[in-house]
């Protein structure tokens, strides 16, 4: 199987977030980026269907920054094999996000039969990327999973709605799956993955490279602000 | 004036209400509601009130249950032949996983779970939480129509006058098209109570809770004020509670009327999912937990004590 993996580096739950001078975004100079905590179970998920599928290789996207390719290092670590990187500023909106990554993913030369993403990143909260990737590749997508098996190239997948209720869908590869906390346990990058991580491919490209450019915009924000502080009771 | 057409799912007897609060800001424009299913009789009296023009039944084969394909090509051609300027949606689970497939077939923008918005001059802007709430910002929508936008339940509040509209309701016939994931089961959920993101109240017990079984005093005090039952993440994870229950920044996002936190400490994480709640109650034996700085009562002392206590006092007033 051809497995992909979209990774996104999100500001460190930790983080004190505090608007830049002119509103237009948050201060990002002294944050601590680390992989959005939802891809982890979505890297996870893929090595496990690596396993049981012998032959498989597990590629990693991540649209960003070049500055800091942790998550995609972290991801190599944990025994994915290589790593795709495009370019960017890191201010695209969710519909030019999805077209990288549709962009990268085609430019692989390999035709993905599932491709894992988090659930939601937790910087943006859009929950937007998945079901748009999916669309743009026409392929079908299930969101919110935390119960995956794959016998054959046949998903079963369990999404949770309201109530904790659970959707149990039943979808034949290629799909999008996009994956919610619970799902799975994610491993540790072990010392010798670390040290393989670094010899392992990454390709880079610049967003023109996979067809995007600034007329794929189509949300604009501004006017980063705190919240009102509810006065201590 | 906008055309504006507001996507709702069908509860027992009613509409989700999250309908009505976005009915309420769009007075002004024309706008219509559409459903997959069967509109009650009752709710389409009620959406008349609020600013309906037409209300919509979508009915089509392979439609009985959710999926994200099987929706979307059905409001694709319904929306498709409306002419409509913008679709919104409460964000719901089902809006939140069909709004973005549905957005893209239209290679439009979407704004995704806004705390508020204004549609000055027929033109979309909105607020909304990023960074987990922690940060606010105004979103605007680009390029082709319709823009796509979904609120988020208990936000913008009920609207405080009628403003009624023809309300004149019709059946439409759609078309599901290919389906290639499908619901073969639907597992129901340990709780029938309103899910946390619609609660009005809740209740939420943290570590301090030590085992599953005592869960069991917070129920009985939600029972008797209507409220749901959640859950910090070291709840979570020490086993005491499903994750279905979580509240905070990798759980569920709540904005409810009340929030009583028991025995929950106040990290960064977990405020970041319900500091937009009307009012805090925290109850914890360390007047020094964080949880404190953020609460409009605070009472502190032993939550096994006092909850049972406020269980009693609450069933002689209610
Ligand atoms: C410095 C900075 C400035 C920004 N300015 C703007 C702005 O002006 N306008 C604007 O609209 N947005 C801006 N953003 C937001 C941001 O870049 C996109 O909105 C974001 O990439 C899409 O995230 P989402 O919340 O829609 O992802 P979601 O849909 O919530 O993410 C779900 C999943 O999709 C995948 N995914 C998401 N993003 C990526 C990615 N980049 N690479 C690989 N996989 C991914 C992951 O698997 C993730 O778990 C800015 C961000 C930064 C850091
Ligand atoms: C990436 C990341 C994501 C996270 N996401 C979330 C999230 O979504 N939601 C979340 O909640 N957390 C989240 N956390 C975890 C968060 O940092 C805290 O660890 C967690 O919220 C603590 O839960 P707690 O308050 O129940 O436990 P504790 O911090 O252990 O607090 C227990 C409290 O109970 C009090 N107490 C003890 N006994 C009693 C008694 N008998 N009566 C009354 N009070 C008593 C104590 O004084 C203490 O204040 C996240 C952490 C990370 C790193």
């Amino acid at each position: 199987m051809n497995i992909f993996v979209c990774i996104k580096q999100v500001p460190d739950t930790e983080t004190k977030i505090t608007p830049n001078g002119d509103g237009t975004y948050i201060e990002t100079s002294s944050i601590k980026w680390i992989m959005n905590p939802y891809d982890e179970f979505a890297v996870e998920q893929a090595l496990l269907t690596k396993q049981a599928n012998s032959g498989s290789t597990v590629t990693v996207v991540r649209v960003g920054g070049v500055k800091d390719t942790e998550a995609l290092r972290t991801a190599l670590a944990m025994g994915a094999d290589d790593a795709i990187l495009v370019e960017s500023d890191d201010n695209l909106d969710s519909f030019m996000t999805a077209k990288a990554l549709k962009g990268a993913i085609e430019k692989s030369g390999k035709t993905p039969d599932v491709i894992f993403t988090g659930k939601q990143a937790i910087d943006d909260d859009c929950l937007q990327v998945p079901q748009l990737l999916a669309g743009m590749l026409n392929l079908p997508s299930v969101s919110v999973v935390v119960g995956c098996e794959e016998t054959g190239g046949t998903f079963t997948l369990k999404r949770e709605v309201e109530g904790g209720a659970l959707e149990v869908y039943e979808v034949k590869s290629p799909a999008v799956i996009a994956c919610n906390k619970g799902l799975n346990t994610p491993r540790y990058a072990s010392l010798p993955g670390i040290m393989k991580a670094k010899r392992k491919p990454l390709a880079q490209h610049s967003l023109a490279d996979v067809g995007v450019s600034d007329a794929d915009r189509r949300v604009k924000y501004s006017g980063f602000q705190l919240p009102p502080e509810k006065p201590a009771g | 004036m906008a055309k504006v057409l507001v996507f709702t799912e069908v509860t027992a007897d009613n509409v989700k209400s999250v309908t009505y609060e976005i009915l309420g800001k769009l007075a002004g424009n024309e706008v219509d509601v559409a459903a997959v299913g069967q509109v009650p009789a009752g709710a389409v009296a009620e959406l008349a009130k609020f600013g309906a023009a037409n209300i919509h039944s979508l009915k089509g084969d392979n439609l009985d249950n959710y999926s994200p394909e099987g929706y979307a090509n059905a409001l694709k051609e319904f929306i498709g032949n409306g002419g409509y300027d913008y679709v919104f949606a409460g964000s719901t689970s089902l809006a939140k996983d069909l709004f973005p497939r549905l957005s893209g077939m239209f290679d439009a923008g979407m704004a995704s779970e806004v705390t508020n918005f204004t549609m000055d001059g027929g033109t979309f802007a909105g607020t909304r939480p990023l960074f987990a709430g922690k940060c606010l910002a105004k979103v605007e929508i680009e390029g082709p129509k319709p823009h796509f936008v979904t609120v988020r339940p208990n936000a913008l509040g009920m609207p405080s006058s009628e403003n009624a509209a023809a309300g004149n309701a019709a059946d439409a016939s759609v078309s599901a098209g290919e389906i290639r994931a499908a619901i073969k089961e639907i597992i129901k959920g340990a709780s029938e109570k309103l899910d946390l993101t619609e609660a009005n109240i809740i209740v939420s017990g943290g570590r301090a809770m030590k085992e599953a079984s005592n869960f069991k005093i917070l129920e009985d005090l939600a029972d008797t004020i209507g409220a749901t039952v959640g859950a910090s993440r070291a709840a979570v994870d020490s086993g005491y509670a499903p994750h279905a229950m979580q509240v905070g920044q990798t759980g569920k996002t709540v904005a409810p009327s009340l929030y009583i936190a028991c025995g929950i400490s106040g990290a960064i994480q977990h405020l970041a999912g319900m500091r937009t709640s009307k009012c805090i109650v925290a109850i914890n034996t360390d007047p020094d937990a964080p949880i404190f700085t953020k609460a409009d009562y605070g009472i502190v002392g032993d939550l096994f004590q006092i909850v049972p206590i406020l269980t009693e006092e609450f069933k002689k007033i209610m």
